[in-house]
């Protein structure tokens, strides 16, 4: 299968405690229905359990939510998790209730794209096609 | 002026007697110029339709409020709903809002506490006093209320799975200050089947967690009379993407799913359900919001009468706290916000709250700061004494529209109750995902018109601005989760660990046998076990829930 064919498969999850998942499961719907095949995790998941998830269901890339606050402890730990089971060609993205002047360092932590509220869902989109296509780009080189 | 039998008995029997017991805010409401502001206005012809589906306040089945005088006797409870950090740190927003008029305590606590695990935790890395204060012993909770006498204030608990232990905790506290329990006032929110829909801060599977909300129900009745056990939450339902009318019909569900476990628990109905209290969401649909309010109060009145044969008033009676919707607010131009807020909580109001939460403007970015949770409470206050809204008893009785909109959310709930009951009742809906996929379909669909354009939102997907100004906005101390941790090692180097452990053993010999629990907790607590350890102890014994997700 060659890479423009390939199935965009990408796994969208709730990292930490909070349970706030209506834009999770907003952003996993518009996904699925934008071509690409999804996996949610469902909430209160730790790092390793996503890294975990995202290894085994061979996705290209990773969607986090957090509106707790917790995001510049768990979206780093979950590069880190992936790193450390040979994850990290998988893209990771971020979104949330996630303050302007803390976006610099989760990018410099590997986060690849932060949305924050009110981001129209077509640039979502955009920015998850552009992840796949570099990890399957990755994968194919 | 009608001169009905029905209103004269109104008259003089309900409204005499609360009038004498209460008297109203003002000895006369009038507006400028002096006109007399009636306190009712009814119908010049009063007719069994009207009797039927709307009566008088304080009467059955309630569509004009639980209260004769509703308004014009008390305001509603001005209630914030804060907490962040530290309990010392709490505590002084606390004592802050009360010094501001504020005239009761809403407590939010932070994601661990609310999951049941402890500051040092491994799950709890990263979560300790962000969304709201940590508390991991009696010694957190004893900085929490410190200068607050419990016999004064009234504390409202955003607290579900572990809100025995909390309640627990709240009870040894009173205790310390020398409060005898009768004496307190609150709520707990306990209601922990929308958390398996909405809101996630469940921790044990949905039966053993029904068992630990009636032993609440059992233990309160007997010790707290007046507290109230539960407050069933459409809130968060909302906030997750309901309609209105399943923010009611899921809610008054819920509601019915915990009177039929306290009355398979052997409890009374009119000795428990004159304590359930509800909370629902205000959001920016003015009219629909008023006539949700007056539908979801029939609808609870009627169900209450005819399906549980609740004879006493109070067993009828949906008293209720709203908060305006958090999900409405926007992280653009956050000046709108407050105009969005003072909507909802109008329509609170119009629609007969018993106590109200005013969200920040700045909610979409962060935790409010203090100048923020000022001009929300303010709102209230406007509303309140500059309005006029609150002079007069359900001042939108009457308009064709909204008695048509409160019949139609009435009969759209109800029909969505009973395809649940057909379907096997809540706790089934739940585990075959009946009501989440109802919600999550409804929260697609409106994002869909707004990323489609087709409901505008000012400021996001219509009349933005190019915004380089940031507000100020509150940060938590990165440093709270250490001082958390190391507290929390102090109480346990200072406590008596064998007693602790005697406790501990004593809660889970309860937790096996269908002793209450209230009593196991409250010693343990009075111990200094952590909530952590009184929650693994539960968690052991009842196991826990996973979402599918």
């Amino acid at each position: 299968m060659g890479v423009n064919e390939r199935k965009k498969r990408v796994l969208i999850a709730k990292p930490g405690l909070d349970g706030h998942d209506r834009g999770a499961k907003f952003i996993a719907r518009a996904l699925r229905d934008g071509g690409f095949e999804v996996i949610y995790t469902g909430i209160r998941r730790t790092p390793e359990e996503i890294a975990a998830a995202a290894v085994q269901e061979d996705v290209a890339a990773i969607g986090l939510s957090s509106l707790s606050g917790g995001h510049n402890r768990l979206f780093p730990a979950v590069i880190e998790a992936l790193a450390k089971i040979n994850g990290s060609d998988i893209q990771v993205l971020g979104g949330g209730v996630i303050p302007t002047e803390d976006i610099p360092a989760l990018k410099e932590a590997g986060i690849r794209e932060i949305f924050t509220p009110g981001t129209p869902i077509e640039i979502i989109i955009q920015s998850f096609q552009e992840a796949c296509d570099l990890h399957y780009r990755h994968r194919s080189a | 002026m009608s001169d009905h039998p029905k209103y004269k008995a109104w008259q003089e029997n309900l409204l005499k007697k609360s009038l004498d017991r209460f008297p109203e805010r003002k000895p006369e409401f009038t507006n400028h110029g002096g006109r007399e502001i009636p306190r009712l206005a009814v119908p010049d012809t009063i007719d069994a339709k009207y009797l039927d589906q709307l009566a008088f306040p304080g009467q059955y089945p309630f569509t004009r409020g639980v209260q004769p005088t509703m308004h014009r006797g008390r305001l509603w409870t001005m209630r914030q709903y804060a907490g962040f950090s530290t309990a010392a740190e709490s505590n002084k927003r606390y004592r802050y809002l009360l010094d501001q008029g504020t005239t009761g305590l809403s407590i939010a606590f932070d994601l661990p506490t609310q999951i049941g695990y402890d500051s040092d935790d491994p799950m709890s890395c990263g979560e300790v006093g962000k969304v709201g204060v940590a508390i991991d012993s009696l010694a957190d909770m004893e900085a929490l209320f410190d200068r607050i006498p419990l016999d004064q204030v009234s504390t409202s608990m955003t607290i579900n799975s572990p809100a025995i232990v909390l309640l627990a905790m709240y009870v040894a506290v009173a205790e310390k200050q020398g409060v005898s329990p009768e004496k307190l006032k609150g709520t707990i929110q306990n209601d922990v089947l929308k958390e398996y829909v909405a809101r996630g801060t469940y921790i044990f599977p949905p039966r053993p967690s029904l068992r630990i909300i009636t032993d609440i129900f059992q233990w309160c009745a007997g010790n707290i009379p007046t507290f109230n056990t539960i407050s069933i939450s459409g809130y968060h339902i909302r906030e997750a993407g309901s309609t209105a009318i399943q923010e009611v019909a899921f809610t008054l569900a819920n509601g019915c799913t915990y009177v039929q476990a306290a009355l398979d628990a052997g409890l009374e109905i009119d000795v428990f359900a004159r304590r359930l209290a509800f909370f629902f969401n205000a959001s920016s649909n003015l009219l629909e919001e008023v006539a949700k309010f007056r539908a979801a109060r029939r609808l609870w009145a009627r169900l209450m009468k005819d399906r549980f044969g609740a004879t006493s008033p109070a067993s009828q009676m949906l008293r209720f706290h709203t908060q305006t919707a958090g999900h409405t607010l926007t992280a653009q131009q956050i000046d709108n916000n407050i105009v969005r807020v003072t909507i909802q909580a109008l329509s609170a109001v119009l629609g007969g709250t018993q106590s109200l939460h005013t969200n920040s403007r700045d909610e979409a970015l962060s935790l409010p700061t203090e100048a923020s949770v000022m001009t929300a409470l303010r709102t209230q206050q406007i509303i309140a004494h500059e309005s006029g809204v609150a002079e007069t008893i359900d001042p939108l009785a009457g308009s064709y529209y909204i008695e048509q909109l409160t019949d139609s959310i009435e009969k759209g709930a109800l029909e969505l109750v009973n395809t649940i009951d057909e379907s096997g009742g809540v706790v089934a809906a739940i585990e075959g995902g009946f009501i989440q996929r109802q919600i999550e379909n409804a929260s697609y669909d409106y994002q869909q018109e707004i990323e489609k354009g087709e409901r505008l939102i000012v400021g996001v997907n219509k009349f933005q601005v190019d915004e380089d100004c940031r507000p100020s906005l509150l940060k938590i101390d990165p440093t709270v989760e250490q001082q958390q941790v190391s507290n929390l090692a102090k109480v346990k180097a200072n406590r008596n660990n064998e007693r602790v452990a005697l406790a501990l053993a004593g809660l889970a010999k309860a937790a096996d046998s269908d002793d209450n629990l209230m009593e196991p907790i409250l010693t343990a607590v009075r111990e200094y076990a952590t909530l952590g350890e009184i929650c693994n102890i539960l968690r052991k014994v009842f196991g826990e829930y996973r979402d599918k997700g």
